[in-house]
C-alpha cells in the first residue's frame, strides 16, 4: 500500500510545492502557469484536447498494431528461412534504423510521403518495430533447450516444434517488447507531428504544444503536455495488464529457469 | 538376460577440446537397471545422451540388438512447458505422436495416477512443488510407456525425503512394467539403492572403470540400513574411489 501511496504523496508534494512558488513569485502565467491554471486551461479547452489526443493515439496504435505484424511476421520469417547468413545481414540494419534519432529521420519522411498521416505513421512504426522484433526473435529461439531435445527425441516435425514450443515460449518475451514498443510508438507519433508541425495539416497533441506555443498560450501546452503523458502511461499500463493476465499461470521461476539454462550453456553465471 | 543396448568404444570431444568419453563400452540388459555413478564432469550425462541419439558420437557405435525401441528421457531438471497444464506436459509424447486428444488425455490422466498426482492434472508447474514437477516429468516419459528409460540425476535437486520416496516409486513402476532403466547419478547410495548393475566411469576423460554386479536386496527404508545395502554402499564407494 505504501508502496502506490508514496509516489502519489510525492507527486502532490511536488505539484503543492510548485503552485506555492509561482504564486509567492508572482511568475506571470505565460512563463511558468501554476498547476492550477493549466488544470484549469484542461478542463475550459477540453473538447479541442480531447479531439488532439484521439488523432495522435490513433496513429501511434495503429503504428504499434503494424509494427506487431511487421516484427512478428518478419521474425517468422527468419525462423522459417532458417538461414544465419540472412539473419546475421539483416538484424544490424534493424539496429542502423533503430539508433539513428527519429528527429532526423522523419523530415525525410515527409518529404517522400506525400500523405502526412502515412509519413506520421512510418515514423511511429520505425521506433515501435524494432523491440518487436527483437524480442519475438529472441524469444521463438529462446526455449529451454531441454524441451528442444524432448521435442527431438519423440520425433517432432518442425511445425510442432514451431506451433507447441517457440510460439509458446516466446509469448513473454513478444509481451516485454510490446509493452516498450507502446511508449515508443507514442513517442515516434509525437515527434513526427512536431517535425510536420503548421506544415502538415495536424491536430494532433503535438500540434496543439506548437500552436499554443506561438500563441502565448503557455497552460494549454502545459496541458496538452500532460495529456501526452497520461496517454504514455495508459499505454504502459494497459499493456502492463494484458502481460500479466496473459502470463498469470507461468510464474516467475519456470521462465527464470529456462533463461539460466541457456545462460550457463553460453558459460555465463546469470540470465 | 539379452542386451537390449549395445555401447561400442563410445569416444566424444566437445567443440572447446575437451575431451569427455574415451572408449566406453557398456550393455544394457532387458529389465535391468543400470545406474551410471561417476564423478560431476566425468561424461556420464553425455553418454546418456548419446545412448538416446541425443547427441552423435565421435567414436563408437551405439548398437540395438533387437531395434530401437521408443525411450523415455528424464532430465536432471523437470523441463515442464511452464505454458501448459500437468495434463497436457505429460500427454505431450502421444500429441507429437498424433494420438487425437481424448485417448492421449486419458492416457496422460493414467500416468499422473500412477505417480501418485490424481486430481493435478489441471495444474501448472508453477503451482507444483519441486517433488511434484518431477514426478509430472517421469510421468510424461513413461506416458508412451517405452521399454526403456533413461534419466539423468533427476532426482539431484530434491530434498533427501522426497529423493527416497522417488527412488522406492520408481522401483515400483520398474516392479510393476519391466521397464529397463538407465540412471546417471553421482550418489554412491543412490545408485546403491536403486542398481542391479553399477557402471563407475572415471572423470575426464571418461572411461568404464568398474562395472559392479549386486546381489538382489530387500528395499524399502529399513533395507538402507541393513548388511546388504551397507555392503553395496561399500562397494560402490571404493569403486568409485578407484577411478
Amino acid at each position: 500500500m505504501t508502496q502506490r501511496l508514496l509516489p502519489a504523496l510525492l507527486l502532490a508534494a511536488l505539484l503543492a510545492l510548485w503552485e506555492a512558488l509561482v504564486r509567492w513569485n508572482g511568475v506571470p502565467p505565460y512563463v511558468l502557469p501554476g498547476p492550477v491554471a493549466i488544470w484549469r486551461a484542461l478542463v475550459a479547452d477540453w473538447p479541442l484536447l480531447w479531439a488532439s489526443l484521439l488523432v495522435t493515439l490513433r496513429v501511434a496504435l495503429l503504428a504499434l498494431l503494424l509494427a506487431v505484424l511487421g516484427g512478428v511476421a518478419l521474425a517468422l520469417a527468419l525462423l522459417l528461412a532458417q538461414s544465419p547468413v540472412l539473419e546475421r545481414a539483416l538484424l544490424p540494419l534493424a539496429v542502423v534504423l533503430q539508433v539513428t534519432p527519429i528527429v532526423a529521420i522523419a523530415p525525410l519522411l515527409l518529404i517522400w510521403l506525400d500523405s502526412v498521416l502515412a509519413a506520421l505513421l512510418a515514423c511511429a512504426w520505425i521506433v515501435a518495430f524494432f523491440p518487436i522484433l527483437s524480442n519475438t526473435v529472441q524469444g521463438l529461439n529462446g526455449a529451454d533447450p531441454h524441451l528442444h531435445e524432448l521435442f527431438r527425441l519423440h520425433g517432432a516435425r518442425r511445425w510442432q516444434t514451431l506451433l507447441w514450443l517457440r510460439l509458446p515460449a516466446a509469448l513473454p518475451f513478444f509481451l516485454a517488447g510490446l509493452r516498450v514498443a507502446g511508449g515508443l510508438a507514442l513517442i515516434g507519433a509525437v515527434v513526427a507531428e512536431f517535425v510536420a508541425g503548421a506544415g502538415g495539416a495536424g491536430s494532433g497533441l503535438a500540434f496543439r504544444i506548437l500552436e499554443a506555443g506561438y500563441q502565448l498560450r503557455i497552460p494549454r501546452m502545459f496541458a496538452a503536455l500532460a495529456l501526452i503523458s497520461a496517454a504514455g502511461i495508459a499505454i504502459f499500463a494497459a499493456l502492463g495488464l494484458v502481460q500479466r493476465l496473459a502470463l498469470r499461470r507461468w510464474g516467475g521461476r519456470a521462465v527464470v529457469a529456462g533463461c539460466r539454462r541457456r545462460a550457463h550453456l553460453r558459460g555465463h553465471d546469470r540470465c | 538376460m539379452t542386451p537390449l543396448l549395445r555401447l561400442r568404444g563410445i569416444g566424444h570431444r566437445f567443440p572447446g577440446g575437451v575431451q569427455a568419453l574415451a572408449g566406453v563400452s557398456l550393455e544394457v540388459m532387458r529389465g535391468e537397471v543400470l545406474c551410471l555413478l561417476g564423478a560431476s564432469g566425468c561424461g556420464k550425462s553425455t553418454l546418456l545422451r548419446i545412448a538416446a541419439g541425443l547427441l552423435e558420437p565421435a567414436q563408437g557405435a551405439v548398437e540395438w540388438p533387437g531395434g530401437r525401441p521408443p525411450i523415455g528421457f528424464v532430465f536432471q531438471d523437470a523441463t515442464l512447458m511452464p505454458w501448459a497444464r500437468a495434463l497436457d506436459n505429460v500427454a505431450l509424447p502421444l500429441r507429437i505422436a498424433g494420438m487425437p486428444r481424448a485417448g492421449r488425455h486419458a492416457r496422460a490422466a493414467a500416468a499422473l495416477g500412477a505417480l501418485g498426482l490424481a486430481g493435478f492434472e489441471r495444474a501448472f508447474p508453477a503451482q507444483l512443488s519441486g517433488g511434484m514437477r518431477m514426478r509430472v516429468a517421469i510421468a510424461r516419459a513413461l506416458v508412451t510407456d517405452p521399454p526403456l528409460l533413461l534419466m539423468d540425476e533427476p532426482f539431484a535437486a530434491l530434498d533427501e525425503i522426497t529423493r527416497w520416496r522417488l527412488n522406492d516409486e520408481l522401483l515400483a513402476l520398474r516392479q510393476a512394467r519391466g521397464t529397463t532403466i538407465v540412471f546417471v547419478t553421482h550418489s554412491t547410495a543412490e545408485s546403491a539403492y536403486l542398481a542391479d548393475r553399477v557402471a563407475v566411469l572415471s572423470p575426464r576423460p571418461g572411461r568404464l572403470s568398474a562395472l559392479l554386479d549386486f546381489a538382489p536386496m530387500a528395499r524399502g527404508r529399513h533395507a538402507r540400513s541393513e548388511a546388504p545395502f551397507a555392503a553395496r554402499l561399500r562397494a560402490a564407494g571404493d569403486a568409485l574411489e578407484a577411478a
